[in-house]
């Protein structure tokens, strides 16, 4: 599938927005963060920072953006429409909850509900955006049940390493374990992304060229003549190929720079005092993103649409 | 919300695998009446310059199977099946996508359709094609300006690509209706549906193409230069030297 980077950052920056959201909301909900005017600023001024640019930027690919707000009207059957309606309901107790955590102290309780509710509807948005993809049956790479857990652990891991950042550079008490849990979500992450490659190379996709043509009756199927010479919407959106060769580097680059080192990097703020401890925390969750997006890139560039069965595709 | 019934009237195409010829007119056709209806325009970007691309709600592919002598060529027209479990459109987040409760036509609302091209990922087929000019969706419409039109002559009141087919491989009908003589046609020469495995249950059919004639024993050929005689024999023995 064509690598669109209007998409790829979109879901990027809003999963680790709603990972961080999510943090901080879960912290203030269980008094593990007290109200302050400038964690409430940057923490959740960055969390609804990235989701808000993330959501803009996922209309940029559509034909109609001043139409945006008719995604809304079909939750009932289609994920994308109940991922536009989730992050707009989340809106609500997360912009509540940032305002009164920055400006106001509301009490224990009235964080926890509202803490509570934001995670509830942060964890809830990705897991529709995720969802989107995995109800597609024509994209193997996507309709299995690697995808879910894979948005999830990556918006937890790059989420919670952004939040280890912020609260170790205000010196927060609770920077110490929120890193020990953006360690254990990395090694998460690593796990699923690494269960997910191994699944796509054993487990083929339902449909070939012979299913695709009902001519596996006569024997094996290959294209004689495509039906036009140059490209079309189909080959263009849906034909992108990437070299297994590139694959492979871009799979060791994504590992590396996006879960193994910004893990040893929390590690070193861990065990180090300020400035470094910052210096650290920050690196980390800049290289967390970084790796995100290229494990992103991969998703779309890899995954095989069944349409090109029908332009000389052996397999989908 | 994006909704639909499996209506009872289904109207489709049923596509004869065996007579296809793979001459393209009922693309070429489809292109020149669509470009004019209820979707138009069918935009080309760069049509004279070295990239062209454009939309087309079908295309003819050729296919090989088989190997050797069981082996065939077999034209296969492609366009959108009318599916009775279209996901195109319940992944519709607009609810531009949809299917006709009367005919089961699947259609696409220019009106309100944003574009985001979910559809046509969620479409196994290939069959929508987005118009980059227009920033919406775009497919085949079965003709529904054609089929229903009581000013063009009744016997024109079929998709393009089925009245100008020139090898009649191409049979429009009601797929709902067991004595239709699409039906019998399906039932009679064993239609079957593109990808059964992922469940969308297309409404147009595709007809295998019939067994081949085995084909005539090959007669050994005599061998050309024996009993070759006289001058000829003797040029032949100078150049088999
Ligand atoms: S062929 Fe594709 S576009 Fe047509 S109804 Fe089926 S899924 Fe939808
Ligand atoms: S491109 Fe249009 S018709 Fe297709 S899913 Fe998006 S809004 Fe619906």
């Amino acid at each position: 599938m064509h690598p669109a980077p209007s998409v790829i950052v979109f879901t990027v920056a809003s999963g680790a927005g709603y990972g961080l959201l999510a943090t901080l909301a879960l912290l203030a909900a269980f008094g593990a963060i007290l109200p302050s005017l400038w964690l409430g600023l940057v923490g959740f001024g960055l969390a609804l920072g990235l989701i808000t640019a993330g959501l803009l930027s996922s209309t940029l690919h559509l034909g109609h953006p001043e139409r945006a707000w008719r995604a809304f009207s079909q939750w009932r059957s289609s994920w994308l429409s109940r991922e536009g309606v989730a992050a707009v309901a989340t809106y609500l107790p997360a912009g509540l909850l940032a305002l009164l955590f920055t400006f106001f102290d509301p009490g224990r309780g009235t964080l926890a509900v509202l803490g509570l509710l934001t995670a509830a509807g942060a964890i809830a948005t990705v897991f529709c955006t995720a969802m989107i993809y995995r109800s597609l049956k024509p994209i193997h790479a996507w309709c299995n049940h690697w995808t879910v857990p894979g948005y999830l652990a990556l918006a937890a891991a790059t989420g919670l390493a952004l939040a280890f950042a912020v609260l170790g550079a205000f010196g927060d008490a609770a920077a110490g374990p929120v890193g020990i849990a953006a360690i254990v979500a990395l090694a998460a992450a690593w796990w699923v992304k690494r269960s997910y490659w191994a699944f796509l190379e054993v487990v083929p996709g339902a449909s070939t060229p012979e299913t695709a043509t009902g001519l596996g009756r006569i024997g094996k199927v290959r294209l004689l003549d495509p039906p036009h010479t140059g490209e079309n919407f189909v080959t263009k959106e849906m034909g992108f190929r990437i070299a297994r060769k590139h694959a492979g580097r871009l799979r060791v680059i994504a590992v590396i720079g996006g879960i193994v080192l910004p893990a040893a990097f929390v590690v070193i703020a861990l065990a180090t005092a300020q400035p470094l401890h910052s210096l650290a925390g920050a690196i980390a969750a800049v290289l967390a993103l970084a790796g995100a997006l290229v494990e992103r890139w991969l998703f779309f560039a890899e995954a095989k649409h069944t349409a090109m069965l029908y332009y000389g595709a052996t397999r989908a | 919300m994006t909704s639909y019934t499996t209506p009872t009237k289904r109207l489709g195409l049923v596509i004869d695998l065996d007579t296809c010829v793979g001459c393209h007119a009922c693309a070429v056709n489809c292109k020149e009446w669509n470009a004019g209806g209820h979707s138009a325009p069918l935009t080309d970007l760069d049509p004279y310059g070295p990239n062209a691309t454009g939309v087309w709600f079908n295309r003819v592919h050729s296919f090989e199977a088989g190997e050797g002598r069981a082996g065939r060529t077999v034209n296969f027209p492609r366009s959108c099946l009318h599916c009775d479990e279209p996901e195109c459109v319940t992944v519709c987040p607009t609810g531009a996508s949809y299917k006709r409760a009367e005919d089961g036509i699947v259609l696409v609302n220019p009106d309100t359709c944003i574009g985001c091209k979910l559809c046509s990922w969620a479409c196994p087929y290939g069959a929508r094609e987005y118009d980059e000019d227009e920033g919406v969706m775009k497919k085949c419409t079965l003709c529904v300006d054609r089929i229903y039109n009581e000013t063009i002559p009744e016997p024109d009141r079929v998709p393009a690509c089925v009245s100008t087919c020139p090898a009649h491989a191409r049979h429009f009908g009601d797929l709902g209706d067991p004595d239709s003589a699409v039906s019998r046609l399906v039932a009679e020469r064993g239609g079957y549906d593109l990808m059964p495995e992922l469940g969308y249950r297309p409404v147009n059919k595709y007809l295998p193409p019939r067994p081949g004639k085995p084909a005539p024993p090959v007669q050994p050929a005599e061998p050309a230069t024996e009993g070759l005689s006289g001058f000829l024999g003797w040029v032949d023995r100078m150049l088999s030297r």
